[in-house]
């Protein structure tokens, strides 16, 4: 046994995998850490934030976290004021983020209070409409990007431009729509996090009070009474249900025999009921199709309206259970029945005074965090899926210009560098001359290429530097379920061990094989009756979750992702383990008790 | 009409239920509520006061209670000796006896071990007759009592603990005439406990009712009641039945059955077994479920005293030996009420004290 340590490494002597040498300059000068500031950056606690990017960024993609996290911050700082806690720091290191929450110097919170509540008040008071108004403008956000085309320059310049006295021409739009587009997605991030920090709020409220009145209450029970019941984010998985009980009830189970999904939907089109099912079909696509298998954060994100493939699977595994007699709902009236037996039987303890004050944030709460589940189906799947659609539109149109030679290349630059890249090929078209780009571009984006893929190698580190005594930060509890217990536990991470602690996200003890899933792409290897073990889950997994029996991952508190498909499923998980996924393999058998939060490993593999 | 001088707890009807007793009343009521308490019958207060009344009257022997005088030692403690050796060597009157031992038959049919089910025997006295709560305890509780005339024998050994000095010394001495007692006998199966304890349907350091602590050894109950082992410890919640502490302790001994010796003998535990917790996470829930029924049924928090009967598996082996109403919280007005701040008061005071959010 070696002793516990003490503290974390600093991220200037956490040296990066061989071959990703000068990985530095992929990312914006802001979010690395710089030589000149080491002495101040090694005095702030950074996390990795997995739940969210568990994967190195391609430079492109780095915009992501740029853009999510300043928003959130600002929110925070500048525009409700919110008394303990500004901004949230971070850094790209080694091609995974980290955390460093700011909080507010403690002499300086009370005199935030007044502001505080005029503004998260003034919210409060008006959600609804105010919300009402968040969905229009997010779908006019939407509705902006699916207008932008990005189309190859043409020969000449219309004639009507001519004749109409415009005096622009094409590559003009190009830049602008480009701009836009970039511009858009900066929106989405300011609206994304417009309720959501107030969400928050309300529930941690909601939550403390509930500690104090019933101690030791457990995190679910708080998270049971409060949680949606019909929460837009089951919706996708939910209209697949509804085709697959259509296809039953028209009678086209045969269809669904095709492994490939035109040649499915080319069945279907043939049997008497196919065409009203396939209108049926389409319906569904639009919007719900736009949801992606991964968690709306990185350009490889696959999503069903793109790849059809996806929803299909998941499409012909239901309509084979219904086949076998299965039952394929949701118990949404269960799970509403549960929530109200839980919130009454609570109540009914306290006294009249208490349980008013009780009524009151529960109110709160369950007015707001509708929008905590159903924001995510819009930001991260809806307009985010959007998004990458037509910067892939864009990135296809470069390709075909010489540009690069695969769709993914565009990805290797950053979001300014793609604006000199668009400047070249109007100056060439303008000029008469071939573009510079597809001479040299072809051999920088190989050489980043290895350059992430080296970093890849490497696991990120679970944090940097001195860890605080405690952790307060409210959302740094809430969001990313970083405790002080937990931080301990990273610290003491080292050794190997066959018990694992993490939260006690969703009840239940199971136990089963283990199967590893470090990538969406792999989700397809899961059998029926495994344990996902991952580093973190993407909501849009949901329809996997028919499959397993429980989830464990390394990161994540109560309200993650994992957490709420797994409750919503009434399934057992355990979060925010820190390293499950790396000390189980897939294969092992192993014990998930997710009412305590622990896992164990019952077998170890046998080496070959 | 023939006095009912044997009930099974199922059968009580209301108006009999005076006849049983106070835990023989309790019994029944759970027994027909569909609590999961041992199977048995009471020995009614009518066969008590048939046998007594005869036996008293033909002896003159309450005469001779009239005239004692409890300040005079000597004289109560003969006096005493004389009834209960007296009660001891009487014969129950055959239609009495007859009805007693139709009933544990009975009793032993329905565990399928003829003439041989090993009972608890315990007096069910009428509260007004005794002296205090803590001499209810000692009244005379026979475990593992097996056989027709083990039990008969067992029955006389409880009607004749109401005679000892005391207890006849605390009638005088407050004016309950001696033709007034009642006393009922319980004969209850006896169950073979592997794991007993003491639940309480709120948190008794802070009366949170939404709590259930169980607090549970190896072997039988009594050693966990009179604190000869410090039993694990566990806190449940009541709403959604999840641990949410529990202390194991070091549980040395056990109390268990020696039916050969037909006694209760102390034991060592393996000492493995002994750090261990005695209850798995499937009848921490189990217990918890039926603790909260059980205070359903009356309609306020209980302490419930339960055992885990060996020879049962699962939510079967829950065996319910008593409840009462928990007395400390629930007669406690909240004195020191907290003030809770409500709207955005409150969630500010949340944000900026969120210490309370991460336990």
């Amino acid at each position: 046994m070696t002793d516990k340590k003490k503290k974390f490494i600093s991220p200037y002597e956490h040296t990066a995998p061989k071959g990703s040498e000068g990985w530095k300059e992929l990312y914006p000068y802001f979010l690395v850490f710089q030589e000149q500031l080491k002495e101040q950056e090694e005095d702030k606690f950074f996390f990795c934030d997995s739940q969210h990017w568990p994967n190195v960024f391609k430079p492109f993609d780095a915009m992501t976290v740029e853009f999510a996290v300043k928003c959130l911050s600002q929110y925070n700082s500048r525009h409700y004021v919110i008394p303990p806690a500004n901004g949230v720091d971070f850094k790209i290191h080694n091609g995974y983020c980290y955390m460093s929450p700011v909080a507010v110097s403690p002499e300086l919170i009370e005199g935030r209070v007044p502001e505080f509540m005029e503004r998260a008040g003034y919210y409060f008071q008006n959600w609804n409409e105010l919300l009402e108004n968040w969905h229009k403008k997010v779908k006019r956000v939407i509705d902006d990007m699916e207008s932008i085309h990005f189309e190859p320059l043409p020969d000449r310049v219309d004639i009507q431009v001519i004749k109409d006295g415009v005096g622009l021409d094409p590559t003009f739009q190009m830049i602008n729509d480009y701009n836009k587009l970039i511009s858009l997605c900066y929106e989405t991030w300011q609206y994304h996090f417009e309720f959501l920090n107030l969400g928050y709020a309300a529930y941690l409220d909601f939550f403390g009070f509930c500690k104090e009145v019933f101690p030791g209450i457990p995190d679910l029970s708080v998270a049971k009474m409060v949680q949606g019941i019909d929460v837009d984010l089951f919706r996708p998985d939910d209209e697949l249900k509804k085709l697959a009980k259509l296809a039953i009830s028209f009678g086209l189970e045969k269809c669904f025999e095709k492994k490939d999904v035109n040649e499915a939907l080319h069945c279907i089109a043939l049997e008497e009921n196919g065409g009203q099912w396939l209108q049926a079909w389409e319906k569904a696509k639009h919007p719900w199709f736009n949801y992606t298998s991964g968690n709306g954060f990185y350009s490889s994100d696959k999503y069903w309206i793109e790849h059809l493939d996806i929803p299909y699977g998941y499409l012909k595994n239901y309509v084979e259970k219904l086949q076998r007699g299965e039952v394929i709902d949701r118990p949404t009236e269960a799970l509403e029945a549960e929530r109200d037996r839980i919130t009454t039987e609570y109540a009914e303890s306290l006294d009249d005074e208490a349980r008013a004050i009780f009524e009151g944030k529960l109110g709160l709460a369950r007015v707001v965090f509708p929008y905590v589940e159903n924001h995510n189906f819009y930001i991260e799947h809806w307009a985010m899926g959007v998004f990458w659609r037509k910067t892939r539109e864009l990135s296809r149109m470069l390709k075909e210009q010489g540009f690069w030679q695969q769709e993914s290349d565009m990805y290797y630059f950053r979001r300014e560098e793609i604006l000199q890249v668009l400047f070249d090929y109007g100056n060439s078209w303008a000029v008469g001359v071939p573009a510079v780009g597809p001479a040299v571009l072809q051999e920088e984006i190989s050489r980043r290429k290895k350059i992430v893929d080296a970093l890849a190698t490497a696991p990120p580190q679970p944090a940097f530097n001195n860890p605080p005594k405690v952790v307060t930060e409210p959302f740094t509890i809430m969001l990313w379920g970083i405790t002080t217990e937990a931080v301990e536990s990273w610290l003491g991470g080292d050794e190997k061990s066959s018990h694992m602690k993490g939260m006690a996200a969703s009840p239940g003890l199971v136990e089963g094989y283990a199967r590893i899933i470090n990538d969406a792409s792999e989700l397809d290897q899961l059998k029926q009756g495994e344990i996902l073990v991952t580093r973190v889950t993407a909501p849009s997994w949901a329809p996997v979750f028919n499959k397993i029996v429980a989830t464990v991952t390394d990161i994540g508190g109560m309200m993650s992702h994992a957490a709420i498909v797994c409750r919503e499923y009434g399934l057992p998980a355990v979060t925010g383990t820190g390293s499950a996924s790396t000390q189980i393999k897939t294969g092992m058998k192993i014990r998930v008790d997710g009412g305590k939060g622990t896992v164990e490993i019952l077998e170890e593999l046998v080496e070959a | 009409m023939k006095p009912t001088y044997s009930l099974f707890f199922k059968d009580a009807k209301p108006e009999q239920l005076e006849s049983l007793g106070g835990k023989g009343k309790s019994l029944a009521s759970m027994s027909q509520a569909d609590l999961p308490v041992p199977q048995g019958f009471c020995v009614t207060t009518d066969a008590f006061v048939a046998f007594i009344q005869d036996l008293m009257t033909a002896k003159g022997l309450f005469a001779s209670l009239a005239k004692l005088d409890t300040k005079n030692m000597g004289s109560l403690d003969k006096l005493s000796g004389e009834i209960r050796s007296q009660i001891l060597n009487k014969t129950i009157a055959a239609d009495i006896q007859e009805d007693i031992l139709a009933s544990y038959r009975s009793l032993c049919e329905m565990y399928g071990k003829e003439g041989e089910l090993p009972v608890a025997v315990r007096s069910s006295a009428t509260a007004e007759d005794l002296p205090d709560a803590s001499f209810a305890g000692q009244q005379d509780t026979y475990l593992w009592v097996v056989g027709e005339d083990e039990v008969l024998s067992h029955i006389k050994m409880c009607w004749a603990s109401l005679y000892t000095s005391r207890a006849i010394a605390y009638r005088k001495d407050h004016n309950i005439p001696e033709e007034d007692i009642h006393m009922s006998v319980v004969v209850q199966k006896m169950v073979n406990a592997r794991v007993a304890g003491v639940t309480m349907t709120l948190n008794p350091t802070n009366g949170d009712r939404t709590k259930i602590a169980i607090e549970a050894s190896y072997g039988l109950g009594e050693s966990v009641v009179s604190g000869t082992v410090t039993p694990d410890n566990y806190l449940m919640d009541k709403v959604i039945f999840e641990l949410v502490e529990s202390s194991i302790q070091d549980k040395k001994i056990a109390l268990i059955p020696d039916p050969a010796n037909k006694r209760v003998i102390e034991i060592e535990v393996d000492p493995v077994k002994a750090t261990e917790a005695c209850l798995t996470r499937d009848e921490l829930i189990f217990i918890s479920k039926i603790a909260k029924r059980i205070e359903k049924h009356y309609g306020c928090p209980q302490d419930i005293e339960w055992a885990l009967d060996a020879d049962a598996e699962g939510e079967e082996a829950f065996t319910l030996l008593q409840s009462r109403p928990e007395t400390v919280w629930s007669n406690k007005k909240t004195e020191t009420k907290k003030h809770y701040m409500s709207g955005m008061q409150g969630l500010v005071g949340s944000l900026i004290n969120p210490l309370s959010a991460k336990k």
